[in-house]
């Protein structure tokens, strides 16, 4: 699976079903084979009669490994696709069920070749790569025969170019007559798409040089920045993907859903929850991006146990506080909730600090108990030192680091005081 | 007088004001958090928004002085013109 | 000193009259910034907080009467490219992009435009920059009294990819009597207009700028970036960096996945770990503890 470079902070890139990255590079002009998309047995069939001849029958999921998992099959007359697209379309691979099956024709290829355009955070700049030695891995081809991957960047303000697209599979391995001609204008499309669609990766692999000659991409992967997918809702109605449809890499907790839920149902502020990963017995209701990450890494260094990880930001209203809080606190052997954050200058401690007393109230718990440590120093801090101390509550300052605070937390969870 | 208390914050229109159709609205306008509703009586002290309360102070400066008070439960102080 | 302000460094505000930035012109103002006008389309005559609002860059620039320094950038995402281009084409030359979630594209093009004609770009997903006592551009620090806590004139600069954790260490750095050069809020997305290598000059140039202080996470390659430019201009000023996120390299914590493509386009992608062991290598101290920056930071010094 490639790469998003994107900093861990950030929402990952929308993923495509293959048969949706075929519709988004066919609608580029990208030649492909004459595929067919079946949700039932009887689709594969219709698809393999109008395909004629073997085909391959591959499952639709958003994860890898499904050759392994017994996800592709080889049919030779229709009948036989309709068997094998009844049992794939049954078959769960890696805890996702496919979306449908993608009936391909048994291609006869020659050759194969990799082309790919994706962002350079570097050089700020798109990056073509194009190599003669497609259908494996990639990242082998480069390490071992560098001189088969061809690379070239593209300016973001200039039209793209074919010519830059041609030196860049002319680099590859020295490629020319036919296979040149043939591939340049594959990776200026791709190129273009890239850049037209906001993708964080458009990878064709293999792009396949048929016995006939033609040239078509037989297994292509998009992904697309999530900050981008409204600005493309029309052609992603066009080749029928469903914006409402989840395309998580798992599937988000109750925690995590409600949340979520929480955080759309009030514009004020943000608060992102997250317990994948985290099974532990301490509570965080921490923010805000930065400040969250160091805390988490506080906590377990020094033998905490988070059960779960949060952002708060853009000061949020009493209620998301109240409402985190409480989810943070409904989770399974959780008796404790640290609140803490970096020096704050938006977000407001009075406003939090009244949101997880009242959590810990609404629940039956006694705030100076439940709340293990309150380390927010900033704004209106004052008035939050207040509310807390009516509560019975130490308010910290910056006079405690993070690490201190994070530290006096798991003291406190481990202590069972 | 209307008035409404939440966990940590109080508010109270007082009588003399409470049914001035006019400064309902205006309350209803300046208030960030919508504490204030204005209705055919006069003005509504939101309870379910007290408690969202930012001390902003907006309210006090709409009013004629003494007729909104913002308590704060939490420290017996108050907030009035 | 400083390094991109100065006391006499002017500014717009584009978007003024939305919520966010009518608090952090008035946080600017009380700071001691000279904001000489906003633009919000169709908003032409108004003010917000004394600044005279315009429909356009050009029209703020010619009521000025001579050239514009800066720009604070905080409209909806859709408008951000279109604002800054305006401004870059306006002649400004430093812009500090606060807006989030700006696809990556059309940062691109707005850095591409940029380094063309000679201006600068913060941000975008940033709190802008600050030179303690003198000015702040952005939200960062909030308010002017609390940034007056947390940001004492002195010798450290600060960059961060965190604008929280920009004030969080520089607050340390405060209150162990180090104080601050300028500290930047450089963003947190994957391209963002000025990277830690893209700064270092200027700070390198600075008189008053005795060490840097980096804050960074996982993602990206711009601590390479880093490293490689110490080594290629053989730069004595020390860097002490301090690294979150480490509990991301754990194998239960990862949603996503690294490599292949993009490991070829730019090296290999680094974990956390990676990432400290390659500072470490090129002799900039990582610490555990933000508390431990100040300490850590003297030591350098010598």
């Amino acid at each position: 699976m490639p790469c998003d470079l994107a900093p861990a902070s950030l929402p990952p890139p929308m993923r495509f079903y293959e048969y949706e990255s075929r519709r988004i590079v066919e609608r580029a002009g990208i030649p492909v084979t004459d595929y067919g998309f079946a949700e039932t047995a009887d689709e594969a069939r219709a698809a393999a009669g109008r395909i004629g001849g073997p085909t391959v029958i591959k499952s639709q999921v958003l994860t890898g490994g499904r050759m392994k998992a017994g996800g592709v099959k080889f049919a030779d007359t229709p009948d036989e696709a309709a068997q094998h697209a009844e049992e794939i379309l049954k078959l769960e691979i890696g805890g996702h069920m496919p979306a449908g099956v993608l009936v391909d024709p048994k291609a006869e290829v020659e050759q194969e070749y990799y082309a790919a355009v994706l962002w350079d955070g570097r050089a700020k700049r798109p990056m073509m790569l194009f190599s003669d030695m497609g259908g494996i891995d990639i990242e082998e081809v480069a390490e071992q025969h560098p001189d088969h991957v061809g690379r070239g960047h593209l300016s973001n303000l200039q039209p793209i170019p074919d010519f830059r697209a041609k030196e860049v599979v002319a680099a590859a391995g020295g490629l020319t007559g036919r296979e040149l001609t043939r591939a340049t204008p594959i990776l200026a499309r791709l190129a273009q798409l890239q850049r037209d669609y906001d993708m964080t990766l458009a990878e064709i692999n293999p792009v396949a040089r048929l016995a006939d000659g033609s040239f078509v991409a037989l297994d292509a992967h998009m992904e697309m920045e999530d900050e981008a997918v409204g600005r493309h809702k029309n052609m992603l109605s066009e080749i029928g993907v469903e914006l409402e449809e989840p395309r998580e890499t798992y599937e988000p907790s109750e925690f995590e859903r409600n949340v979520k839920a929480i955080d759309e149902a009030d514009h004020r502020g943000v608060i992102q929850g997250k317990d994948h990963g985290f099974d532990g017995d301490l509570g965080l209701v921490i923010g805000a991006g930065g400040g969250s990450l160091t805390l988490t890494d506080a906590i377990r260094s020094q033998g905490g146990r988070p059960a779960n990880y949060a952002e708060i930001g853009g000061n949020p209203s009493v209620a998301k506080s109240k409402g985190l809080a409480m989810e943070v606190l409904k989770k399974d052997g959780v008796e404790k909730i640290a609140v803490m954050m970096s020096i704050v200058s938006n977000t407001r401690v009075d406003i939090v600090a009244r949101g997880v007393i009242a959590a810990c109230l609404e629940l039956g718990k006694d705030p100076a108990e439940t709340i293990a440590v309150f380390r927010i120093p900033g704004a209106w801090e004052e008035e939050g030192a207040k509310i807390l101390g009516k509560y019975g509550i130490e308010f910290r300052d910056r006079g405690t680091s993070m690490w201190e605070a994070a530290g006096e937390a798991v003291e406190k969870v481990q202590g069972g005081g | 007088m209307s008035s409404a208390a939440g966990t940590f914050i109080e508010v109270v229109v007082e009588d003399s004001v409470a049914g001035d159709a006019e400064l309902a609205r205006k309350l209803e306008e300046v208030c960030p958090v919508d504490i204030f509703e204005a209705t055919d009586s006069g003005v509504e002290v939101v309870a379910g928004n007290v408690d969202e309360c930012v001390l902003c102070e907006l309210c006090l400066d709409a009013a004629p002085d003494g007729a909104v008070v913002i308590k704060k439960l939490y420290d017996g102080t108050e907030l009035r013109r | 000193m400083s390094i991109l302000l100065s006391e006499d460094s002017t500014f717009i505000v584009q978007g003024i009259t939305g919520r966010e930035a009518v608090n952090l012109t008035r946080e600017c103002l009380d700071y001691g910034s000279r904001i000489v006008g906003g633009v919000t389309p169709g908003r032409r005559g108004r003010e917000v907080h004394g600044v005279p609002v315009f429909d356009t860059v050009q029209q703020a620039v010619e009521h000025h009467g001579g050239p514009i320094d800066g720009s604070v950038i905080t409209v909806p995402p859709a408008f951000t490219k279109d604002a800054i281009f305006e401004a870059i084409e306006n002649g400004i030359e430093l812009i500090v992009v606060v807006t989030e979630r700006i696809p990556r594209r059309d940062v691109a093009e707005a850095v591409e435009l940029a380094g063309e004609r000679g201006a600068r770009i913060i941000g975008p997903n940033c709190l802008g920059l600050i030179v303690p006592g003198v000015c702040k551009m952005g939200g960062i620090g909030g308010p002017a009294k609390d940034a007056a806590k947390a940001y004492n004139p002195g010798k450290i600069g600060v960059m961060s990819r965190s604008g929280g954790m920009t004030t969080e260490i520089s607050s340390t750095l405060t209150a162990a009597g180090l104080g601050v050069s300028t500290a930047v809020s450089i963003g947190g997305d994957a391209i963002i207009g000025s990277t830690y290598a893209e700064l270092m000059p200027m700070f390198e140039q600075d008189p008053e700028t005795e060490a840097i202080v980096i804050y960074t996470e996982p993602g990206g390659r711009m601590e390479a970036e880093l490293v490689d430019w110490q080594r290629e201009t053989k730069s004595k000023l020390p860097i002490v960096a301090f690294m979150a996120g480490k509990f991301m390299d754990d194998e239960e914590m990862q949603g996503m996945s690294f490599g292949h493509a993009g490991t070829i386009v730019e090296g290999e992608e680094d974990s956390a770990t990676q990432k400290i062991a390659r500072l470490q290598e090129a002799g900039i101290p990582v610490v555990e503890r933000i508390d431990e920056i100040p300490e850590r930071v003297k030591e350098q010094l010598g």
